[in-house]
């Protein structure tokens, strides 16, 4: 075989682009919903879903079982480029994909929210965190399961402000999700009656030194450092703010989205004392243990977080979902499923009781955690103590407040 | 002098030094290329990869062997340039006779699958390494804070830049290298075992790169992508120095650090495009590099 030149470019653009589906016969195929997991699965946010967020939706695809229909669950890698990740979306659309979850980094969640509308499919996002999926840019097809900028920015910015953190400097990723992040802290900051002294943007994802961006920080004398950025960004930021002393001088961190994998991958000797925000810790209470102890067998090692069990939480609601208003209904108008999804109340052993918005949004909790000492944990993943929880009807922004076109006034 | 350009003057002699210890990171990167393309005229693009195993080297060695960093400072270079040797042996010694093309897409394709590899086994968020206790703490400079090890990085690729460099243009196995490059027929013809020469210098250009791993697993987190990130703005250093020039690579490395940690004050957003306009702008006026004979 000779391979020409023009050849090699559309094979590699077409092995990149598009994640072959195993070909179903027509009965076959009008009897089976497909759920497309499109996720980082190589690049810096692997860890906090990637793989185990796989894992997590074909748990709860078992725990489910067969109500009449089957389920077949396929994966894709979106290399956080919103351009590939809008084309591989649209690709399994048209090709009968059902359902899309996850979807981290905000500007690719954001690409494939049109891409949803568009075909009018629905379209479940638990990796990104801006607000604005459920704000400006809300769409009838699009559900926002665990958390957003708005949610992280109220607790873990709103409990540093009360404990006397009133004047602010950011360390934004220069990104739509950075940048929500900055905006939805800073107006908790300004409303708790402290202020913001800068903010600097890096680029984002090629930026892997914050010596520059720390010290720039450190000679506005801010009370605290925010950091608006997630992943190995906010890893190698915490590690070399230590390096540089930060924290001894009385500078306090504020990791505004930090995963429990961010916190395994820094060790509890940098990382104790820092303070976080998730909706979800696997030693919470006896149903997110008991979740957590039925994953052992997928996920070996690794405890679930909020992002990874999210897939398994949102998948067994759609699922609901789809048994409860048939498989044709739910292949044919994506609007319909979602509003059945709104309908329904959402219940689970991850984040225990709650319902989907108008807006799109799950309600939960959001807990605010402390990172223990290394004396205070106990064994591998012993890592958080609860300080305060945000019961789900509080924890995020108002309805009235998003500027959504799907809430009526 | 208390501002400069409207920045107070502390906060530019910190930039300018965080700058230079980048640039470090740069100049001991290029130097390896460099090496590597000047003797043996193949691009190797695995050399983030590399740098990355040099960084993973160390911490098996502290976590599974229990040895520190300063016998992994020694070691993992070791390791790695094995390595190399082997890749060399096997693959790349059978590229010399094509066109650069080839070796850059072997290198690259090799590149792809030690990343992958290492993905899988040790996730991507990256595992901790810390500092040396000797190299621990900081000094207060005044006008800035200045960790120790970021000193002894600038001073350990200082040493590694100006001994490559003395060996390679001052030494009489240096010789024999410049001169296999010129004609390796003639140069073979004179007793000296070339093919072997070369496979070492891949090695040693690959120690080099592992040697810079080592030097920043504790500073960044140890992780597959550190080196990916890493290895554009290189080849961009290189580029600029001129292909193959060893001082030039030295010499742009440590400056387009300084440039890029001045960008990082007065334009954040547009620091890790810089070196690229740079890059640019040089490849327009001198197609060689600064430093390139053409």
């Amino acid at each position: 075989m000779t391979l020409t030149r023009r050849g090699f470019v559309a094979a590699s653009v077409g092995t990149t682009l598009m994640p072959a589906l195993p070909r179903l016969s027509r009965a076959q195929a009008a009897n089976t919903i497909r759920i497309g997991v499109l996720n980082d699965q190589s690049g810096s946010y692997r860890d906090i879903s990637g793989p185990y967020g796989i894992q997590c939706t074909q748990q709860a695809v078992q725990e489910f079982g067969n109500k009449g229909f089957n389920v077949e669950v396929v994966t894709a890698d979106h290399q956080n480029k919103p351009d590939v990740g809008a084309n591989i979306a649209r690709q399994w659309y048209d090709q009968g994909v059902d359902l899309i979850i996850d979807v981290p980094t905000s500007s690719v969640g954001l690409a494939v929210n049109n891409v949803a509308k568009e075909k009018n499919k629905p379209y479940i996002n638990t990796g990104s965190a801006t607000s604005d999926l459920t704000g400006a840019q809300c769409t009838p097809v699009t559900v926002h399961w665990m958390y957003d900028t708005y949610m992280l920015a109220k607790s873990t910015g709103g409990a540093m402000v009360k404990a006397g953190g009133d004047s602010w400097f950011f360390i934004t990723a220069d990104y739509a999700f950075g940048h929500a992040l900055e905006r939805d802290t800073t107006n908790f900051v300004k409303a708790a009656g402290g202020k913001v002294l800068g903010s600097v943007k890096y680029p984002f994802p090629s930026t892997t030194d914050f010596s520059s961006f720390l010290l720039q920080a450190r000679s506005s004398r801010p009370k605290v450092i925010g950091l608006a950025n997630a992943g190995a960004d906010t890893i190698n930021s915490i590690k070399q703010a230590a390096e540089f002393g930060l924290m001894k001088s009385g500078t306090k961190l504020a990791a505004l989205l930090m995963f429990l994998p961010d916190v395994h991958a820094l060790g509890l000797e940098t990382a104790q004392g820092l303070v976080l925000t998730e909706s979800f810790y696997w030693d919470l209470n006896d149903r997110t243990r008991a979740v957590t102890e039925r994953l052992k067998p997928r996920l070996k090692d690794v405890k679930p977080n909020m992002a990874s069990i999210a897939n398994y939480s949102c998948t067994l609601h759609y699922l609901k979902a789809v048994a409860d208003m048939g498989v044709v209904a739910a292949k044919g108008s994506g609007v319909d499923v979602v509003n059945r999804m709104k309908a329904m109340p959402t219940d689970d052993d991850a984040f225990g009781p709650g319902k989907i918005r108008e807006d799109g949004r799950k309600l939960c909790p959001s807990y605010l955690f402390e990172v223990k000492t290394p004396a205070e944990s106990k064994a591998p993943w012993d890592y958080y103590k609860l300080l305060q929880t945000t019961p789900a009807d509080e924890a995020f922004r108002p309805l009235k407040e998003g500027g959504c076109s799907l809430v009526k006034a | 002098m208390d501002e400069i350009f409207g920045i107070p003057a502390p906060l530019l002699f910190g930039q300018l030094l965080l700058g230079l210890i980048n640039g470090a990171f740069y100049a001991m990167l290029s130097l390896g290329l460099a090496v590597i393309f000047g003797l043996l005229n193949i691009v190797n693009m695995a050399h983030g990869a590399q740098f990355m195993m040099g960084a993973f080297a160390a911490w098996m060695l502290l976590a599974w062997g229990g040895i520190g960093y300063w016998w992994a400072l020694l070691l993992a270079p070791i390791i790695v340039g094995i390595t190399g040797v082997i890749l060399e042996k096997l693959f790349i010694s059978r590229l010399y006779k094509l066109d650069h093309l080839y070796g850059l897409l072997l290198t690259f394709g090799l590149a792809l699958i030690i990343e992958g590899v290492f993905r899988n086994e040790f996730g991507s968020s990256g595992l901790p390494y810390r500092i040396p206790p000797e190299l621990s703490g900081a000094w207060d400079l005044g006008f800035m804070f200045m960790p120790v090890y970021r000193g002894w990085v600038v001073v350990a690729a200082l040493v590694l830049c100006i001994t490559t460099w003395l060996l390679i243009e001052k030494t009489r196995l240096g010789a024999y290298l410049r001169a296999a490059t010129e004609n390796a027929a003639l140069v073979q013809a004179f007793g000296v075992n070339v093919p072997r020469m070369v496979t070492l210098t891949y090695g040693a250009g690959v120690a080099l790169a592992a040697v810079g791993g080592v030097l920043a697993a504790p500073i960044y987190s140890v992780n597959p992508q550190m080196g990916s990130n890493l290895i554009i703005v290189v080849f961009a250093v290189v580029v600029i120095g001129g292909m193959g020039s060893i001082l030039g690579s030295i010499l742009t490395g440590f400056a387009l650090g300084i440039v890029e940690g001045l960008t990082k004050v007065f334009w954040p957003e547009a620091s890790a495009t810089v070196i690229f306009v740079i890059m640019a702008i040089v490849l327009l006026a001198r197609p060689a590099g600064l430093f390139g004979r053409k």
